[in-house]
């Protein structure tokens, strides 16, 4: 198969609350990621938008944002999920033959919708949405599903709140930087126990583009490409409790296909950084099993080894993950531009030195249904 | 010359729009029989023999039609749970809302509801629950009022 | 280079006006189901799966994680892809991308709605921006009726024009028991009679001048799955794949008050470079038949010009001298298209099915009595999006 790269990436700052419209900040991030290339819209063949009705708060949510992507005149097409899998759609694009250049661009602002009732929304409506669960209640199953499984204790889950928070004091980007303790984690507010608030991402505004290129579209571009290895996507069913919640079979799926199209057999060895989707504490070490950096069971001794912290053995979420900014639709995007800093060495504060290869997950559904895994290197 | 001037003007509105969800010929049985007789019934695929509560029409591993309806038990066993503390207008009830994922005798999966009638102090995994019917059903899961502790 | 990439199988529901018997999960099961018996394949065969619909007219959220256990996508990677009206065509380009980048072999298509379940016009409004449109709109009519009365004005178009377009849909679909509308009483009757009658009753009531209620397209519950499948293996799943000639999509506009009435220019320009790849020059002499996404019936004399099959104004001549119907030299909508079945989501996928099925020689009742090499389906939606999708029976070279 062609090869495909990264040569652009842009993202806007991850806020609490951004002023700006759907529009005003895609073309933020799409233009961003054009300089960043040394292209300007010109040089894009086609575009792939994503974005969410749901969160939008519109039908055909896409056509907001048409003319801030730049597609007049261009083919284009919207995912709609995890720009992860937005990722994924340029990158066929790219590599069918009918365009070189892709552009991937995802937005949105959390602060102009209600999570609770936007979440609650992918839930059946016949047998579980008139319950009131949305995203929040039901990880806090998945969460203990979990604990049951593996042993884990709430203060293993809190390490990654600490962890994550302290790495996002680097990420200029990050919407929660900061210096907690685990008895700080353990004493914020009971959410949805055993979730407590600082297990819990925060609702982010923000959007976050790049630019794929398959080898006949490079010269187009100044910078130096970042190559994608491998990908992969899978996704598990949906019933809560008919889907095992804390086995994450379609990630071990997704991960295995990534791992083999890139030549990886001991990705804790061959990884150097690794940002993935913990929009809850719990799900970094239930994630670290899915990806093989862990056996069945022992992902909480993982994070308990201080092996994924900054300057440790395999950093894990060196930006601050999710967990320190949560623009949904968008994060999994913004872990696979942090996975393209980290190769270039240009993640500033928050560089993993020497990192040569890395991995950017995203997921998709309620509890992590669905994930898609790119590994990109040099 | 005059200037303009800035502040941040918003727009709220809300999605409005009726919905009426169809459950199907085979989820109405379910109801049916939870609304009228307050029994729990599951449904065999004949295949992999996997008994589904809710029902469904396919089993999503066989890829085939289930058929074999299977009257099940009220009780079960206490899967997960979560004490939600916020509160949320699509919740039917005041926080501190309890979520289980019950698994009911002589089913392969679980059913998510409420677990009630508990103190929260005394709620682990793996206890026995059975079920609470709502004194008016509607055909609806709310048919189940929650799960109980079976003393 | 990408991989050639065919149309192996095709299925799809009754489309109906309500299925209280299903739920969507089950309605989504039905079509992959057929499309699966169609191919000859079975849910294992199935490498990816693609999934498309509109969020607000079921009021639910991630469509593809909530019909995973319907879809057959347990433990498969899948994709959601929407964009209004166009998401059939949408979900279709992307299974075709999905197989041309050489990343799967076998890739499942569906579009699907349930529209007996939401109020659809309310839902629709919620498509235009909350701050400059959504306040004044009247739902999706209003738009086409001032494209219909511009195009009229223009043109020297008549009542008479549309209404023989609606015609020729209604008749096509007695020949599709798919279809939504099958208007028995005009079983038998000539084209124009049935016109004069159209124009004239008082029980075709007159929504906005000069669209009547039989201008229209229906509300339909309605799913459809297509099955795409590489140059390695298509020709041994059927044995007339229907290969991907060329496809391109344009979406220009973002407010309506953009629109240019006079000409379907995002028509025009995605035809335009699918002609142009597959260097079709003369599209009414080289296409043999077209499912073209006519949600209204004056479409069917405009956009004709769009795409390129005559010059401006001269829709009607192409559709009165019997052109377009199931025996002239292009016949259009064999399906009884848009006007005669309308599940939004699978409205356009439907129209991808159905052309590779005349391809393949599965149309049953509905297929056209002549050899089809090229067979163009094409999209509508959004802001006056447009794609497009040309199908051929000879492997690309
Ligand atoms: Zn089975």
């Amino acid at each position: 198969m062609e090869k495909i790269a990264i040569v652009g990436v842009g993202q806007t700052t991850y806020e609490k609350s951004k002023e700006d419209t759907f529009a005003e900040i895609v073309f933020e991030a799409a233009t961003l990621a054009l300089s960043d290339a040394g292209g300007d819209i010109g040089d894009i063949d086609n575009v792939v938008t994503v974005s969410n009705d749901f969160w939008d708060g519109r039908t055909i949510s896409s056509m907001a944002v048409m003319d801030a992507a730049g597609s007049w005149d261009k083919d284009i097409s919207t995912v709609e999920g995890d720009g992860i899998f937005g990722a994924l759609y340029g990158m066929m694009r790219s590599l069918s033959g009918s365009f070189n250049t892709t552009l991937v661009v995802a937005h949105v602002k959390g602060s102009e919708g209600k999570m609770n009732l936007i979440t609650n929304a992918m839930f059946d409506p016949i047998y579980q949405r008139g319950l009131g669960i949305d995203a929040t209640s039901s990880a806090a199953l998945q969460a203990r599903c979990y604990m049951e499984a593996s042993g884990a204790i709430e203060e293993d889950f809190a390490l990654v709140s600490v962890k994550n928070h302290r790495n996002a004091i680097n990420n200029p980007y990050s919407q929660l930087p900061m210096e907690i303790t685990v008895e700080d984690v353990m004493k914020s507010k009971k959410i949805a126990e055993p979730l407590k608030l600082l297990d819990c991402s925060p609702i982010s505004d923000g959007a976050a583009a790049i630019i794929l290129t398959n080898e006949s579209g490079l010269k187009r571009f100044k910078k130096d490409p970042v190559w994608i290895r491998g990908v992969g996507h899978c996704s598990d069913s949906y019933t809560l409790g008919y889907r095992d919640l804390a086995n994450p079979r379609a990630l071990k799926d997704a991960a295995y296909k990534a791992y083999k199209m890139a030549g990886i057999k001991d990705p804790m060895k061959e990884l150097d950084a690794v940002e993935l989707y913990d929009a809850y504490s719990y799900m970094e070490p239930l994630w670290y099993e899915g990806l093989g950096l862990a056996p069945e069971g022992k992902g909480p001794d993982l994070i308990k080894s201080g092996a994924t912290n900054m300057n440790s053995d395999l950093p894990v979420n060196p930006s601050g993950g999710v967990i320190s900014a949560h623009p949904v639709m968008v994060a999994g995007l913004a872990r696979l531009i942090e996975a393209v800093l980290q190769i270039r060495s240009e993640a500033d504060k928050r560089q993993v030195k020497g990192a040569k290869t890395a991995l950017a997950h995203g997921i998709n559904g309620p509890c992590g249904q669905a994930h898609g895994v790119f590994i990109v290197g040099i | 010359m005059s200037k303009m001037e800035s502040e941040n003007i918003y727009y709220e509105g809300r999605i409005k729009v009726p919905y009426k969800w169809y459950v199907g010929e085979t989820g109405s049985r379910f109801f049916i029989a939870l609304r009228d007789k307050k029994e729990i019934w599951g449904i065999r695929c004949p295949r992999c023999r996997k008994v589904y509560v809710p029902p469904v029409k396919n089993c999503w591993e066989c890829f085939i039609p289930t058929k074999e309806w299977v009257r099940l038990k009220d009780t079960g066993t206490l899967e997960s749970f979560t004490v939600v503390h916020y509160p949320n207008e699509v919740i039917p009830k005041k926080p501190p809302v309890v979520y289980g994922l019950i698994k009911i005798d002589g089913a392969d999966g679980s059913l998510l509801h409420f677990v009630g009638d508990i103190d929260i102090s005394e709620l682990k995994t793996g206890m026995r629950v059975r079920a609470v019917f709502a004194d008016e059903r509607a055909g609806n899961i709310l048919d189940i009022k929650h799960f109980a502790p079976i003393p | 280079m990408g991989k050639r990439t065919a149309i192996v199988g095709f299925g799809q529901t009754y489309q109906r006006s309500s299925r209280k018997d299903v739920n969507g999960v089950e309605l989504i099961n039905e079509a992959v189901i057929a499309a699966l018996a169609d191919a000859e394949l079975t849910i294992k065969d199935i490498d990816a799966v693609v999934i498309g619909n509109m969020d607000h007219f079921e009021g639910i959220n991630y469509v593809d994680m909530w019909s995973v256990e319907g879809s057959g996508g347990v433990m498969k990677p899948i994709m959601k892809v929407t964009t209004g009206g166009t998401t059939g065509t949408t979900v279709a380009m992307c299974a075709y991308y999905h197989v041309a980048s050489g990343m799967f072999d076998k890739v499942l298509a569906i579009g699907w709605e349930k529209n007996s379940e939401s109020d659809t016009t309310g839902a629709i409004i919620t498509a235009f921006d909350p701050i400059w449109e959504r306040p004044n709109i009247g739902g999706a009519i209003a738009g086409l009726a001032v494209e219909a009365s511009k195009y009229m004005d223009n043109y020297g178009i008549t009542e008479r024009d549309g209404a023989r377009v609606a015609v020729r849909e209604r008749l096509h679909a007695l020949n599709n028991p798919y279809a939504h509308l099958h208007q028995e009483w005009m079983k038998g009757m000539e084209a124009d009679k049935i016109v004069d009658l159209l124009v004239t009753s008082e029980q075709n009531q007159m929504l906005a001048y000069p669209l009547r209620m039989s201008d229209m397209c229906p509300r339909t519950d309605g799913a459809a799955a297509v099955i795409f499948a590489s140059e390695d293996i298509a020709e041994k799943i059927a044995p007339i794949p229907a290969w991907v000639i060329s496809t391109a999509n344009r979406h220009n506009y973002v407010y309506l008050g953009d629109i240019n009435w006079d000409a379907n220019d995002t028509l025009e320009a995605a035809s335009r470079k699918v002609f142009e790849k597959a260097g079709v020059k003369e599209p009414l002499k080289e296409i043999d038949i077209c499912e073209i996404y006519l949600p209204y019936s004056y479409a069917g004399l405009k956009w004709m010009e769009s795409i390129g099959f005559c010059g401006p104004g001269q829709g009607p001549r192409l559709v009165w001298d019997g052109v377009t119907d199931m025996d002239g030299e292009l016949p259009v909508n064999p399906s009884g298209g848009v006007m005669s079945s309308n599940p939004i989501g699978a409205t356009a996928l439907l129209r991808v099915g159905e052309a590779a099925w005349q391809i393949m020689g599965k149309a049953g009742p509905r297929q056209v009595k002549k050899d089809v090499n090229l067979a163009l389906a094409t999209g509508f939606g959004g802001c006056n999006w447009a794609d497009v999708m040309l199908l051929g029976k000879k492997r690309p070279s």
